[in-house]
């Protein structure tokens, strides 16, 4: 065990199934000798090179359709958005054509790709660098997306995507690659649908995904101070959902918050709220409430960016509304 | 444009060409057919009129190559070797269709054969063919992958961002434009003002030629030196097929709105497997025996595969989640 940040978890994962599976191709815009944007695969080009680490120019749909096509004769296929933003380019590709070959194929094409980029809002970025769309591809059947929060959910849960027969997106969160956690030096995986309780607690359940988990802890931990317990649930995965995590806690609290960093219209908030209703409504106490970013596009100012997101200070509030309802 | 001499006339191949064509024809006017009757559930595309093109370029590639395909596709399918029976199985939807009747017309896979997808976006495949000839170059697997598809996809990024990246890349890929003129009903002399697909090689530093699409001598042989240099290690070629679908854009669209009957009628009379036909016959080396013969056996080939669709049972429903 040793501590590592987020994103040096990640360049361990692609390092040690690269060099395990010869098969696995990394394509994307700054990847090779730059070492990535986000330095997500600082180092990787010395050790295995421009055969293998693909830089192209800026062409998402071009570079999207290429490692989907690698997928689909013999390659694994990493393809990097480096902001998740930009894969709106690629997104007849992702929807189309990933999602939907395995299935339409009869299960005879498999399509080992990961499509990989860095989501949500970081540095006052602005509105086209700061998206949080994981809601739009666990719509779309075909599709596996990935949300980790932690150094070590990020390495063990890639090397699980880069072992995958069918496609999966993987969104790391832009403002948690420096963060440090204590990871395994050995090898572990983490397998895909199974929850994280972030914090046990009685009073409450939350569920949070991304940096949002730790704005809940954080949230947690104040709440803490006035005596309330609140459990906070990572689940790491939107697709698969381990909706047992949720539901057995919602039935041990009675009371259900979301954090999200996406909006909630039509979002993955909703989509845990009718968990709860349609499967766990007799326990629950109090209206689930959601708390989300605001409407609107991400704005460029601190101030008005800061009134958008969820923040500690927001979730805690809502929390204590949420236990006297 | 390229054309082929009677001096390359090679009767064997000839006579296989001609009846590669015929059943692509014979099976799409069958489609057409059934489609009519309302024994077809779906939209259908049909290859009429284009089929030197699949049959020309196909008759070079080995069952290991793959091709990509479009909405108009069951004539690449049947080009490539997907039996007739399993296409036409696949277009009623049955249980022993290449797909399962999970795809239908857009969406029918056979990688068996080297088959890789009929697609039902214009240029969704392009991108996809690149990324295969990727995979072929890095696992050093020897094969070529034929990207098919019509003059509506080449203004999109498609075709753009993936024959740039086949080129600087040098893979193993022919990017095969077929050019019928219209897009749906957009004449492509209206979407663009280069119509000339075969000068876009330029921009992207690779060979590319324009080939009578009517010949299949002349498809042949450009489809040949494309697939010869990409397993070479030579890189990508852009073939611009000049070819018509004598039919609509779909079963169902009467294709004269936009079409002049002079222009229509214009490209049947230079019908690629008449062409052939009279070719053959004027050069003396096939007879009119040789092609009686020919179609009788393709009669037989669509008869069987007609039926054995018919009676194929259909997917069972409770397997509509499998592979999800």
């Amino acid at each position: 065990m040793r501590e590592i940040t987020y994103g040096e978890a990640g360049v361990e994962a692609l390092r040690e199934e690269m060099a395990r599976d010869s098969s696995i191709i990394y394509i994307g815009q700054g990847i090779g000798p730059r070492g990535g944007n986000f330095r997500q695969t600082r180092g990787l080009w010395k050790e295995f090179g421009d055969h293998r680490l693909r830089d192209t120019g800026i062409c998402e749909l071009g570079e999207t359709g290429v490692a989907i096509g690698a997928a689909m004769n013999g390659c694994r296929a990493v393809v990097d958005e480096v902001f998740l933003d930009f894969i709106l380019e690629a997104m007849t590709q992702v929807i189309q054509q990933a999602a939907t070959i395995h299935y339409l194929s009869n299960g005879k094409i498999k399509v080992p790709v990961v499509i990989r980029g860095a989501m949500g809002s970081v540095r006052n970025a602005g509105a086209q660098h700061a998206h949080s769309f994981y809601a739009w591809f666990a719509h779309t059947p075909g599709l596996k997306v990935v949300v980790p929060a932690t150094p070590r959910d990020c390495k063990g849960l890639f090397k699980t995507a880069l072992r995958q027969d069918t496609p999966v997106l993987f969104m790391e969160h832009k403002a948690l690659y420096n963060i440090k956690e204590d990871v395994p030096s050995e090898e572990f995986l983490i397998p895909f649908g199974q929850a994280s309780v972030r914090h046990v607690g009685k009073h409450a359940t939350v569920v949070a995904v991304g940096r949002m988990v730790h704005v809940a802890l954080e949230a947690a931990a104040a709440l803490a101070g006035e005596g309330i317990s609140i459990e906070v649930i990572d689940p790491r995965t939107i697709a698969p959902l381990d909706r047992d995590t949720i539901l057995n806690s919602v039935r041990k609290t009675g009371r259900l918050a979301i954090v999200d960093e996406a909006p909630a219209m039509c979002g993955f908030s909703a989509e845990v709220i009718t968990l709860a209703c349609e499967q766990a409504l007799d326990s629950m106490d109090a209206p689930p409430r959601r708390i989300c970013a605001l409407h609107a596009p991400n704005p460029f100012s601190p101030v008005l960016e800061d009134q958008m997101l969820p923040t500690a200070a927001k979730v805690a509030n809502e929390i204590r509304q949420l236990l006297t309802a | 444009m390229q054309t082929a001499t009677t001096q390359d006339i090679d009767v064997r191949l000839s006579l296989e060409l001609y009846r590669r064509m015929l059943q692509l024809r014979d099976f799409e006017l069958k489609v057409q057919e059934l489609y009519r009757a309302g024994m077809l559930p779906g939209f259908v595309h049909l290859y009429i009129g284009e089929e030197a093109v699949a049959v020309g370029v196909c008759a070079s590639l080995e069952k290991d190559d793959l091709i990509y395909s479009t909405h108009r596709g069951h004539g690449h399918a049947l080009a490539k070797g997907v039996p007739g029976r399993e296409v036409m199985a696949e277009l009623w939807g049955k249980r022993t269709g290449c797909s399962g009747g999970r795809g239908g017309s857009m969406h029918m896979f056979a990688p068996d054969y080297g088959f890789m997808g009929t697609n039902g976006i214009v240029g969704g495949g392009i991108p996809l063919a690149t990324g295969a000839a990727l995979a072929a170059q890095l696992r050093n697997s020897g094969q070529v992958v034929v990207s098919f598809f019509g003059d509506g996809a080449v203004n999109s990024g498609s075709f753009h961002e993936s024959v740039n990246l086949a080129a600087v890349w040098n893979l193993p890929v022919v990017f095969a434009c077929e050019n019928n003129l219209y897009a749906t009903e957009m004449a492509f002399c209206r979407a663009t003002k280069n119509t000339s697909v075969a000068s876009r090689g330029a921009a992207y530093h690779i060979p590319a030629l324009e080939v009578d699409g009517s010949d299949v001598h002349a498809t042949f042989r450009a489809g040949r030196e494309a697939i010869d240099r990409a397993r070479s290690g030579d890189g990508p070629t852009l073939i611009e097929f000049k070819t018509y679908r004598f039919v609509g854009h779909h079963e169902g669209d009467p294709g004269t709105e936009y079409r002049t009957k002079d222009e229509v009628e214009s490209w049947k009379r230079r019908c690629p497997i008449k062409a052939l036909r009279d070719k053959l016959l004027a050069a003396n080396v096939a007879s009119d025996h040789d092609f009686d013969g020919i179609q009788t056996e393709t009669d037989a080939w669509l008869e069987d595969a007609v039926q054995f669709s018919k009676s194929s049972p259909n997917p069972d429903a409770s397997t509509v989640l499998d592979f999800c």
